[in-house]
């Protein structure tokens, strides 16, 4: 009963994966806070199963056994049997990761180690604890739901027997058939059929190997329960049997009418295979109903990513076309008030509206994000035996997909690193007086267009002394630099600094903070520190909320139009107010707040002219980048502060140093966005982080 | 349909003649995507002499190159009248500037015939041959060679 399944089914049912793998997750937080029902094991149960029966379908075995080993586990504790302490649960949540692992590892066609999983099933064993073999392997499946129960409510006459007949598979493989049985039964009297197939699973998610029916049967005889028993014989310890002997004479008339000879239909499966699959009656299990309803109350609907950014690309046609007709309009000076100017306005804010919506099609909440980290919190806190817990907030804050995606990793080395080094060991924190747990918070929120993702950890704040002799010793910084607090913190970011004396397998691998911090860079974000002594520290990460649309300034550079993004630029300055030094033979710096920065020419920097000489009728652009480093950049003018359109210049053309990318303008024409970082850097050369700390100190 | 007598006999391509600094040029036309009258280009910087700047075409950055240049015949002071002429390779789209495009012409490959060794090495590196049609001189441009296949050559 092989079933040819294409990749598209595969595709879904991963995809799929990932969903109940979240509901599980989300379930295991509830059981951590102490908020569980229930329905939340119900939730959970149903996610592994569902699992379960997906891979059953792809023949994905080792995902098989371990889900159904873990289910059987979630089962205990379903039925009470199990009592949901600390141990528990951290068992669980690992073989959630498992199961997670798993999925991913079948998904790509990966090995697993199978130690991991050897090692879970048998503490899973231990659970379970001494329940026989062939009771967990019934028990995971639906249990009848005793539907039939209007037979056995009402009572029946003397020598009325009742006998549930549920084989296992053990009685297929052995070659019985209940069809001969229910016939040999037929002989002893008249005997009445029922088949429960409430137990039966959703097709796509059958095994073919086991069965799922159960027979109730109503036998009229004159036979003592022993012959009954007798025609079971050779199926004994094959399957569950039940027989009881009724005993009112009130005959259910509704019972009668049941079907008189159902052999014939019993019949018609093929022999010693699986009576389950053939028949599915529209009476669907009750917990695949329950699924289903929970589906439901959030409709939602699959749509391939290049539909989406198809849309958001024309989108941004539509918003450029507007921006060059209201511009044109503007030249043919009609009067004020004429119905074109009106109705360009209305059409401007649809085309903005449509804009936002589709670009929120992108968004994603970070959830899925943060359930990770949670993980990557246990294996952490597993790894450096410090006792942890992951606070999340704000987590259905919507981020652009690729941002979350390409967030992923920076965020699990900041949260390994918040755990690792930011947390003191549990003796320290005890003569501290801090509770032995240490706390790791990690919040996403909106603020000012942007996305701030925060992991502030309670331990004891960096060590600024520690710090600074490191970088001092790694000749990061020299000696005699004078560094405030802030740039201390922030010597954590420089590439090979790394404060761990021996370099722990979590998070001292050679990567550094650096590396985390250039990732969220390329995605136009920021990362900043701030830390308290004794209280903990605090890693802000501020990212745009999309990677589509930039807020720029739009600035004139020698007769080119160009638009530097709004996050780089600190403030504008007049030249002729500021004080201005020259340095060197062309070199020129501005004295702002206290501070020397260098002043460069845009346009000089783009090759499109030779550096004025008098700046009185320029501006000064005070851009910083996220090295801490600041340069004055002169540019002519400045028009407008507006969202552009991000286009890319490499599909057609290439990088170009010191453009970030480009944009469309109202009036059609191609604007240029401008890299600061990579302006300033091309400047500076190949700048060690010395002169960086030198610069600005 | 070209493909159809493929084999049997030299095949028949349709070209898109152009005129450049004087002289007669053609490309196939299945790279030609379209041709647009000369838009002010947006400088790029740091890129070479024969890269105008680049366009906006429906919302895709499109680079410009002077063709002229790139042959070592000379910068075109592109005006109104001039064209550009928007041709894909590959995955890139790239626009040829150009003075006028004059002609779509059937050219058979058997009347195709080799640049002359005469010519300077800077015209035979882009030119694939030549041929004679409506009693003008037509250079076949080889478009990989004259667009470099990844922009990141060009700068």
């Amino acid at each position: 009963m092989s079933i040819v399944l294409t990749d598209d089914f595969r595709e879904s049912f991963f995809q799929e994966c990932e969903d109940l793998l979240e509901a599980m997750n989300d379930g295991f937080r509830l059981m951590a806070d102490d908020q569980h029902e229930i329905e939340t094991v119900h939730a959970v149960f149903r996610a592994v199963h569902s699992i379960k029966g997906g891979a059953g379908a792809f023949g994905l075995d080792a995902l098989v056994d371990f889900s159904h080993h873990f289910e059987t586990a979630l089962d205990k504790l379903r039925s009470g049997k199990l009592e949901l302490d600390d141990e528990v649960l951290t068992l669980f949540q690992r073989c959630g990761d498992h199961l997670a692992d798993l999925v991913t590892a079948a998904r790509d066609g990966a090995p697993m180690d199978k130690a991991v999983g050897g090692q879970l099933n048998t503490e899973l064993n231990e659970v379970i604890g001494a329940a026989a073999p062939e009771e967990a392997l019934d028990s995971h499946d639906f249990q009848p739901m005793g539907l039939d129960l209007d037979l056995a409510l009402c009572p029946v006459s003397v020598g009325r027997y009742q006998i549930i007949f549920q084989p296992w598979a053990e009685l297929f493989r052995s070659g019985n058939e209940p069809a001969l049985l229910f016939r040999s039964l037929s002989r002893l009297g008249v005997l009445t059929i029922r088949c429960d197939c409430s137990a039966l699973p959703a097709f796509s998610e059958l095994d073919c190997l086991k069965p799922y029916l159960v027979w109730h049967l109503t036998l009229e005889s004159d036979e003592t329960i022993d012959a009954i028993t007798d025609a079971f014989e050779f199926v004994e310890g094959m399957c569950r049997l039940e027989i009881t002997e009724a005993a009112a004479p009130d005959l259910d008339l509704t019972a009668l009418d049941e079907p008189a000879d159902p052999v014939p239909e019993v019949l018609s499966l093929p022999n010693g295979s699986d009576p389950g699959g053939v028949r599915a009656k529209p009476s669907l299990p009750a917990a695949a109903r329950a699924e289903t309803t929970n589906r439901n109350t959030s409709a939602t609907i699959r749509v391939d990513l290049e539909r989406v950014d198809k849309l958001i690309n024309l989108v941004g046609e539509l918003v450029i076309k507007e921006a060059m007709l209201s511009q044109s309009i503007t030249k043919i000076a009609l009067p004020s008030e004429n119905e074109v100017s009106v109705g360009l306005e209305s059409l401007k804010q649809l085309a903005g509206e449509i804009q936002e919506g589709v670009m929120a099609i992108r968004a994603q909440p970070v959830k899925p994000m943060f359930q990770r980290m949670s993980r990557i919190v246990r294996e952490a806190s597993i790894a450096t035996g410090k006792r942890v817990r992951l606070v999340t907030q704000g987590e259905h804050t919507e981020v652009d997909k690729t941002v979350i995606e390409r967030l992923v990793d920076p965020l699990t080395h900041m949260i390994r690193n918040a755990v690792d080094h930011g947390l003191e060991d549990t003796e320290t924190r005890r003569k501290a007086g801090k509770p032995e747990e240490g706390t790791v918070i990690l919040s996403a929120a909106h603020r000012s267009g942007r996305v701030m993702i925060d992991i502030s950890d309670d331990g004891g704040g960096i060590n600024r002394a520690r710090v600074r002799k490191i970088a001092e010793e790694k000749g990061l910084v020299a000696p005699d630099a004078d560094l405030s607090p802030v740039e201390i913190d922030n010597l954590l970011f420089l590439p090979g600094f790394s404060s761990k004396e021996e370099v722990s397998a979590l998070s001292g691998r050679g990567v550094g903070l650096d590396v985390a911090r250039s990732e969220v860079q390329s995605l136009g974000g920021r990362v900043s520190i701030t830390s308290n002594p004794g209280e903990g520290t605090t890693f802000s990460i501020s990212l745009p909320l999309t990677l589509a649309v930039l807020e720029g300034m739009v600035i004139d550079v020698a007769g080119q139009t160009m638009v530097v993004p709004i996050t780089a630029i600190q403030e504008t300055l007049q030249p002729r107010t500021a004080e201005i030094h020259p340095v060197g033979q062309d070199g020129r710096v501005v004295v702002n707040r206290e501070r020397l920065v260098p002043i460069m020419d845009l346009g000089e920097v783009f090759g499109l002219r030779p550096a004025p000489e008098v700046l009185d009728n320029h501006v000064l652009l005070l851009v910083e980048t996220d090295n801490n480093r600041h340069c004055a950049l002169i540019v002519d003018g400045i028009q407008d502060q507006r969202q552009v359109v991000i286009k890319s210049l490499e599909s057609n053309y290439g990088h170009v140093n010191g453009v970030a990318a480009a944009t469309i303008l109202g009036d059609g024409r191609i604007a240029l966005i401008i890299d600061p970082d990579g302006i300033i850097r091309d400047a500076t050369g190949h700048a060690g982080s010395e002169i960086q700390f030198h610069s600005v100190g | 349909m070209l493909d159809d007598v493929a084999g049997t006999r030299a095949v028949d391509r349709e070209v898109v003649a152009f005129r450049v600094a004087g002289q007669d040029f053609c490309i196939d036309i299945m790279s030609v995507r379209e041709i647009r009258g000369w838009t002010e280009t947006t400088i790029l910087p740091h890129a070479q002499r024969y890269v105008k700047g680049v366009i906006n075409l429906r919302g895709s950055v499109v680079p410009v190159v002077d063709l002229s240049e790139r042959l070592g015949l000379g910068m075109i002071e592109p005006g109104p009248r001039h064209v550009i002429i928007i041709t894909v390779i590959g995955t890139q789209t790239i626009g040829l500037l150009a003075e006028v495009v004059s002609d779509i012409l059937t050219v058979n490959d058997e009347t195709m015939q080799p640049v002359p060794e005469i010519a300077s090495e800077s015209a035979r590196a882009y030119i694939s041959g030549m041929v004679v049609a409506q009693e003008k001189m037509i250079r076949k441009i080889d478009l990989a060679k004259v667009l470099p296949a990844n922009g990141r050559e060009l700068p």
